[in-house]
């Protein structure tokens, strides 16, 4: 399966991406748990540097085959996935109050991951099905919607605020991307407005907090709006050119929670400044326009709207998690993707950018 | 499957859709590095300073306050180590066993401490909490060999202000009190911050500033946690400075012995410069107390007892002074020369003045006295002869020349002025003209008259050493720990009374007689190798001519007995030392009061010398 042509379209680009990316991490990780090295930390390192080999190497796995004979697997991933969601929330483990993973033998990972995998593929499969209509109407996306809402509820149920919202938005992304009619937009998010109120009553008392703690955190400066303002601290502190690498007093004093997983982002906006972070920043820019280029350059429908979903998953990710750790969004638990510590959420990324890779590589082929 | 490349059309299309999706991926990466920026740049040094404020933590420390010493060096007042109990909430694996453990140091009131431990342990787990301050050496003794069944205990020791003799000059000491808010934001205790204690009377206060020395900080690296990782800078503290004072610690412990279970109070003077040897006041208290907390009942007793142990009656006691003012009396009826030391007059125990009829203690009289014997006998007649020739003012000039009616400014706390009436001075305060009546009395020092015992032991002093008032000290010197004095006693002289030395002279020789000739008044003062000078003084509390014709003493109740007086000075020709001393309802000078100022005569002088 890989001639010649796979090797010489084999997109280095993307390659080289995601090795600065890693690269980046940990280093950066390697200086959040620098104040636990004889405790622990070093061992976080070196999993996490693990997790970045398995990581290639399933992204290595993810471009052997045709990523187009994964259409037909669309469904079936789908329904496993929602199967999964079942049952974590059945036998699934409890930690710090949410029903989040599923152990196997050794292993301890999180169905939402795979769940973010399977909505993209099932939202190109549905979406390729259909590609004789040129502007969606509401009536056209009933099916679409119930795909969405199905794995997003169950999230919620765990539950897993930031994550559902985070499925809801990429999903939402990719609706937009094949064209809805205005009106059926309109109508859509008149709808969403009238939901409001009532998501806020469905709700558990910890989330009402979160978002109380994101409109006005100063009010409880040692409760839940501590983490937000330590987060501010420590990024707002790192100026221009930041404190300098392992120089960062709000993480090697544990002022910043969470600092190698949510917060990782203020941990280096901390010591490298607005320098450090913007580049971090104009690594996953380039990252997500490379992205839409391949998706743009896929030959197929399928391929495009695939990547454009992948690329959706980065670019939420991104955004949500500086602007949840800069106060722009409430604190909701969402990691940044190839940055925060945490194994699920590496190996689930690095299966879609070998994705992403899959079409980059086969775009030039002819079926 | 379908087989489905792109036709061109939907190719274009969706070509447009991600040029919009571009465009929008720019603005918000846009809006995250403006926020960055905002957070970064605009208020970049905010939070560098608030970041600053979180790792860093001044912490202060408090001075080593100053000792106090008498005049022989001898230590009155010092540190002790105080040990404090304390835990820190992060060490300790179970509150309820190791509260357990420690009910052995009797009841630290469990559930707020409880309480304490976990507030402090979600926040700063590894702040210590203290239980129990100043806990006993046995009890020391008994956590010290538990340490290892006691995780998270912890022994701090702090110097606690300790008076080596309890209650021993406690008047002149003073006492220690928590810093007032008002205090605190008057800016005059630079060295001091909430919940520190500082003087709050007597030499404590008068010295506060130098005693409490300078306060030294050090600026702590913490982490999130409370925990101390390092010291950034440190600034030692200064401790505060020694204070030496002019008291004999043998003759203020005599004195206090003296007064034991009376009511009254001791001044004992160097006459040549003002120095206070001894002053004692009784009832008298304990200053540690203020320092290690009273019951209830003891603070009760303190405040609102009609025994007042607070009180320095020594400065703040106004009392008639009797027969004492008679000195007063006697030299300004000389120097005024309206008698001389010759003329006699005749005594028949009474005096009449229009209507009234004034006695002389001595019922049957004195018969024929001079200058000479009124004061040796306190003669009352001769003195109400004496009284109505100068009338009040000439009196009051001579009283207030000699320092009394007015605060000797011993700065020892508050002090009381007392009152030498004046016409005018009863005109203004009461609307009436004077008396001649009330001249009378005040010539024996009744009426409105009222002194203090130092003041009575200034103006005596003053007498001795040929008329210089001095202003009485009670502060020998101040040391920095460095050795350098900050203070040095100098005599501080108030003024030189106006009268002629060979008055003075005469008046000396008469109190010489008072207590050495066999019908002196205050021969119970009297000692063998030592001429010593002085003079009785019995002031009436209320009139009670007729309980005192009955010689009905014995049945009076005690709070309308007759206030003692005996003021004395030796050695009669080289003053070394003057003694004021007054028993409240003690009866007769010559019999309460004069024993006294007897031993501590003759102990001062066989003291050796300082």
């Amino acid at each position: 399966m890989l001639d010649r042509r796979l090797i010489q379209n084999f997109d280095w680009v993307l390659l080289l991406l995601l090795l600065f990316l890693a690269g980046i991490s940990i280093l950066n990780l390697y200086s959040a748990t620098y104040a636990i090295r004889d405790v622990g930390g070093s061992r976080i390192v070196m999993k996490q540097i693990y997790w970045f080999l398995i990581g290639f190497s399933v992204l290595l796995v993810m471009i052997t085959f045709n990523y187009y004979y994964l259409e037909r697997l669309a469904y079936p991933a789908y329904f496993f996935t929602v199967a999964l969601l079942i049952i974590v929330l059945l036998v699934g483990k409890v930690m710090s109050g949410s029903q989040r993973w599923l152990s196997l033998g050794p292993l301890v990972f999180q169905p939402s991951e795979l769940a973010k995998i399977s909505m993209v593929l099932v939202l190109a499969k549905f979406f390729n099905d259909r590609d004789s209509i040129e502007e969606y109407r509401l009536r056209d996306l009933w099916q679409p919607f119930i795909l969405i809402l199905v794995p997003c509820g169950l999230i919620l149920k765990e539950p897993d605020l930031g994550t559902a919202l985070f499925l809801g938005m990429v999903s939402f992304s990719m609706i937009l991307i094949v064209k809805v009619n205005r009106k059926s937009l309109l109508i859509f998010l008149g709808c969403c407005l009238l939901a409001a109120p009532v998501i806020w009553f469905g709700m558990k008392d910890y989330q009402h907090r979160r978002i109380m703690t994101f409109l006005r955190p100063d009010t409880e400066p040692l409760g839940a709006g501590y983490h937000i303002n330590q987060s501010k601290i420590a990024i707002g502190s790192g100026q221009f050119w930041g404190k300098g690498y392992l120089e960062g007093t709000q993480t090697r004093l544990h002022f910043l929670p969470e600092q190698h997983t949510d917060f990782a982002f203020s941990v280096l906006a901390e010591e490298w400044g607005l320098v450090g972070v913007t580049a971090l920043l104009l690594l996953y820019l380039f990252l997500i326009l490379w992205g839409l280029n391949i998706a743009k350059g896929s030959k197929d429908r399928f391929g495009a709207i695939l990547a454009v979903g992948i690329v959706a998953i980065v670019f939420w990710q991104v955004v949500i998690n500086v602007g949840m750790v800069t106060g722009l969004l409430p604190v909701v638990g969402i990691p940044l993707l190839l940055f925060s510590y945490g194994g699920s959420s590496l190996i689930s990324t690095m299966a879609a950018m070998g994705l992403l890779m899959n079409i980059s590589m086969r775009r030039f082929m002819f079926q | 499957m379908k087989t489905s490349n792109f036709d061109p059309v939907a190719q274009d299309v969706f070509a447009k859709q991600l040029k919009i999706a571009v465009i929008f991926v720019l603005v918000i990466f846009g809006i995250l590095i403006l926020r960055l920026w905002f957070l970064q740049i605009v208020s970049g040094s905010t939070y560098r300073a608030k970041s600053e404020n979180n790792r860093i933590r001044l912490q202060s420390m408090a001075p080593f306050r100053g000792v106090i010493r008498d005049r022989s060096g001898k230590i009155l007042v010092d540190n002790r180590p105080s040990y404090d109990l304390y835990v820190i909430p992060e060490e300790i694996h179970d509150v309820d066993d190791l509260l357990n453990r420690l009910t052995v140091l009797g009841n630290l009131g469990m559930a707020p401490i409880k309480e304490t431990i976990s507030r402090v342990a979600s926040g700063y787990p590894f702040k210590p909490v203290c239980l129990k301050k100043d806990i006993s050496r046995e009890e020391l003794a008994m956590l010290e060999t538990r340490r290892f069944d006691l995780p998270g205990v912890m022994i701090k020791v702090r110097p606690q202000r300790h008076y080596f003799y309890g209650d021993l000059a406690a008047h002149v000491l003073g006492y220690l009190g928590e810093i007032s808010e008002t205090q605190l934001r008057s800016g005059k205790f630079p060295n001091n911050k909430s919940g520190d204690l500082i003087g709050k009377t007597g030499i404590e206060r008068r010295w506060q500033e130098l005693l409490n020395g300078g306060r030294g900080g050090e600026q702590v690296e913490v982490d999130a946690t409370g925990r101390r990782i390092k010291v950034i800078s440190q600034r030692p503290p200064v401790s505060g400075a020694d204070v030496c004072l002019t008291l004999n610690r043998e003759l203020q412990t005599l004195a206090e012995k003296a007064l034991d279970g009376k009511h009254g109070a001791v001044v004992a003077m160097d006459p040549r410069n003002g120095q206070i040897l001894a002053l004692a006041s009784s009832p008298s208290y304990d200053p540690n107390l203020f320092i290690t907390g009273f019951d209830a009942g003891t603070w009760k007793n303190m405040v609102s007892s009609s025994d007042y142990p607070l009180h320095n009656r020594a400065l703040t006691g106004q009392y008639p002074p009797g027969s004492v003012f008679k000195i007063v009396v006697a030299l300004a009826g000389l120097q005024e020369g309206v008698i001389t030391p010759q003329e006699a007059l005749y005594c028949n125990g009474e005096y009449s003045l229009g209507r009234g009829r004034y006695r002389c203690w001595k019922r049957w009289g004195h018969g024929t006295v001079d200058l000479n014997r009124a004061l040796v006998e306190s003669c009352d007649i001769y003195f109400y002869h004496l009284g109505m020739r100068l009338g009040v003012d000439k009196i009051a000039r001579y009283a207030h020349q000699l320092g009394l009616g007015r605060k000797t400014g011993l700065n020892l706390g508050h002090e009381e002025g007392g009152l030498i009436p004046t016409a005018e001075w009863k005109r203004k305060r009461w609307g009436v003209p004077w008396q001649g009546g009330e001249t009378v009395s005040t010539a024996i020092g009744q009426s409105f008259v009222l002194v203090t015992p130092l003041q009575v032991a200034t103006f005596v002093s003053a007498v001795f050493n040929g008329g210089h008032v001095y202003r009485p000290q009670v502060t020998r010197w101040v040391r920095k720990t460095g050795g350098e004095n900050i203070f040095e006693f100098t005599p501080q002289l108030i003024r030189d009374v106006e009268i002629k030395p060979e008055y003075l002279e005469l008046v000396k020789k008469a109190l010489s007689g008072a207590v050495n000739h066999p019908r002196g008044t205050g021969s119970k003062a009297k000692l063998e190798d030592i001429t010593v000078a002085g003079k009785t003084g019995t002031a009436q509390v209320v009139n009670l001519k007729k309980e005192k014709d009955a010689e009905a003493k014995g049945e009076i109740p005690w709070k309308y007995r007759d206030h003692a007086w005996f003021v004395a000075v030796a050695p009669a020709d080289a003053p070394r030392i003057t003694v004021a001393v007054l028993i409240e309802h003690g009866g007769h000078g010559g019999s309460a009061a004069a024993p006294i100022a007897k031993t501590l005569i003759e102990a001062y002088l066989r003291f050796p010398v300082d």
